[in-house]
């Protein structure tokens, strides 16, 4: 074969991957990809401790994550006045605040929880105000507590930023994120290997799918199991000791997962992965977030769990227990719920108990 | 130099892509050519910056050296030479020296009347170091997403991006990568086993030759892959655990943001399952 149409094959084979290449790049672009990040660095340039999310979905979901305006402001004078104790019948937790401050904050929960329901979903149909009989008001009185716990007690996760009932709610009379314990499946164990009640090879939304146990929320966050690993020492995974078994190092492994998802971010966020265990070499993330498994738990044991009796068969789980609370519940997939709006600041008196005049 | 009986043969003049007969020319047994002199050029450089690199940093020790790419914040654009700046440079140079090398590679298998198989296959493995590098940051905004230049921090960097994505073992393509991998290994050992075993006769048999090896495989299980066959199927195994390689982590970032384990729920969503 001659040199030039040697050359005249070598060009048109040329072409041709450059035409395929660049209808390549046409069918992309018209799925919309590659995906626009945005991007948080989280260790030295170099470590590859980066935060990717894809910002389209983010904008798709902004108002979701925003967080209401104040219904209205108060005037000096209205803060003043009979308290809401001595007017009402029967307000046992928030009867410390002035009828106007009062009268708005149960305004502003309708809002936030029972927007198209309204008062009555709490309050009843008749209108009497004062009675307990309806389990939501129940519920929502230990709420109130509750709010008032994390914002008082818990600062060393939630900062200054606190939260509300909307934090959770979103306009919701049930938080779209909240677990209750996995059902035992017995027929699971015949047909396939892991632990025993049929916990895992079910993929689970709350392991994003993986092979991992799927009750590792009542093993830590209602539980107090220490989030172990296996020691890394020892050739065969240990039974005792400060260590953890292959199972405990599955449940960390299912929390760990949850965290990220339930937060929108990875492993890298809070670790430096050459090292997980390693405090010295963690982002200042997984601090705050030590903090908040054990607030989850908290919440869990001395609220959530406990209003077992109150609640009517149809918001109880497979088991017969009480809706409860992890990351999910309040970050909805961001690392900061609401983008850390400090919205209970403009309702003081979910900030702490019995505080405000 | 003097020069070895048979080695006239191989030099033969032209076929250069560039430069004419301007380094078409050998010193000792090696040829020269446009591309070699850029090799060396850029390898120089690039090394002196790595020294540079080096001597910034706080240790000597060749494990722990470690010149890492600019902040994200830097984007798509240069940064400080001690603050990823060097680590661009170094890139520019490793690829200036990749790309010289598999052209100089093809020129002289154009002296030799050749196929290009050497030149395009070690192509595969530049453009796996290019999309980590340049294709991937690019497509993420940011040089920062490269990896950076050192034995322990390419490690670290590699299990912390791995670990972006929750449970990188999850990546399809990733999982493609390993298989190729593995089945690479496993076909070399087997066709070096059975050439070994072949030129490897007992006392008093004789050597036994290819006819003899397609003849046992066509007589035991009816094919013979054949001497030729065998050296394509290698080929292709190993380039494409190469090709898998650069695949699982260019779609890593810019074309999914979660986690792998997730990626498997349109396995769930498949309409063949009882409904529960």
């Amino acid at each position: 074969m001659s040199r030039r149409l040697e050359e005249m094959k070598l060009n048109s084979f040329i072409i041709k991957v450059g035409i395929a290449f660049g209808l390549f790049l046409v069918v992309l672009g018209g799925v919309g990809l590659p995906v626009i990040l945005d991007k948080t660095q989280t260790g030295f340039r170099g470590t590859g401790m980066f935060v990717s999310v894809n910002e389209t979905i983010r904008e798709e979901e902004k108002q979701f994550h925003a967080a209401p305006e104040v219904l209205y402001e108060l005037t000096p004078e209205e803060e003043e006045g009979p308290t809401a104790g001595e007017i009402y019948e029967n307000v046992q937790v928030l009867g410390h605040l002035s009828d106007a401050r009062f009268t708005r904050l149960m305004a502003a929960v309708t809002e936030w929880v029972s927007p198209e329901e309204g008062c009555a979903y709490c309050h009843g149909e008749e209108g009497n105000f004062a009675s307990d009989d309806l389990y939501t008001k129940v519920v929502s009185r230990r709420m109130f507590q509750m709010t008032q716990t994390i914002n008082s007690q818990w600062q060393d996760h939630v900062g200054n930023v606190g939260v509300t009932c909307y934090t959770c709610h979103r306009g919701q009379p049930v938080p779209a994120n909240i677990w209750f314990e996995e059902p035992v499946d017995e027929s699971n164990d015949a047909i396939g290997v892991g632990w025993d009640g049929g916990s895992q090879n079910r993929p689970g939304e709350n392991v994003a799918l993986a092979t991992l146990p799927n009750d590792h929320f009542t093993a830590f966050l209602l539980n107090d199991n220490n989030i172990r690993l296996q020691n890394m020492d020892d050739a065969l995974p240990q039974r005792d000791g400060d260590y953890g078994t292959i199972k405990s190092t599955e449940w960390t492994y299912g929390l760990m997962i949850h965290m990220s998802e339930g937060l929108g971010v990875n492993c890298v966020f809070c670790h430096n992965s050459r090292n997980f265990g390693a405090w010295e070499e963690s982002p200042p993330q997984r601090v705050t977030a030590w903090h908040g498994i054990r607030m989850a738990r908290q919440l869990n044991v001395e609220y959530l769990d406990p209003l077992q009796p109150v609640y009517p068969d149809i918001r109880l789980g497979e088991n017969g227990d009480a809706p409860k609370a992890n990351c999910a519940t309040c970050h909805a997939g961001i690392n900061k719920p609401l983008y850390g709006a400090p919205m209970a600041n403009d309702y003081p008196a979910l900030l702490q108990p019995g505080s405000l005049p | 130099m003097a020069m070895l009986s048979f080695e006239k043969k191989y030099r033969v003049r032209g076929g250069t892509l560039i430069g004419g007969d301007l380094f078409d020319f050998w010193v000792g047994p090696f040829f020269v050519g446009f591309f070699g002199v850029t090799t060396i050029f850029f390898t120089a450089l690039g090394t002196a910056f790595i020294l540079w690199g080096a001597a910034l940093g706080d240790t000597w020790n060749v494990w722990k050296i470690n010149i890492a790419p600019p902040d994200l914040s830097y984007g798509l654009a240069f940064a400080p030479l001690a603050e990823g700046g060097l680590w661009q440079l170094i890139t520019i140079c490793a690829i200036g020296a990749f790309v010289s090398w598999a052209l100089r590679q093809y020129e002289i298998a154009r002296k030799l009347g050749m196929g290009a198989h050497i030149p395009v296959a070690y192509s595969v493995a530049v453009f796996a170091y290019i999309t980590l590098v340049v294709i991937r940051p690019l497509l993420m905004g940011a040089w920062g997403h490269g990896f950076p230049y050192g034995i322990f921090s390419h490690l670290d960097w590699v299990s912390n991006v791995g670990y972006q994505y929750l449970h990188f073992h999850y990546n399809p393509a990733h999982m493609i990568a390993v298989s190729f991998f593995f089945t690479n290994c496993f076909a070399l050992a087997l066709h070096g086993g059975l050439v070994l075993s072949s030129v490897n006769p007992q006392k008093g048999k004789d050597v036994r030759v290819p006819y003899h090896e397609d003849t046992f495989f066509r007589d035991t299980i009816g094919y013979s892959i054949g001497t030729l066959g065998i050296h394509r199927l290698g080929l292709f195994l190993a380039l494409s655990a190469g090709f898998w390689s650069a695949v699982c982590i260019v779609i890593s970032g810019p074309f999914w943001t979660g986690s792998w384990t997730e990626w498997w729920g349109w396995w769930l969503d498949l309409p063949i399952w009882p409904a529960h």
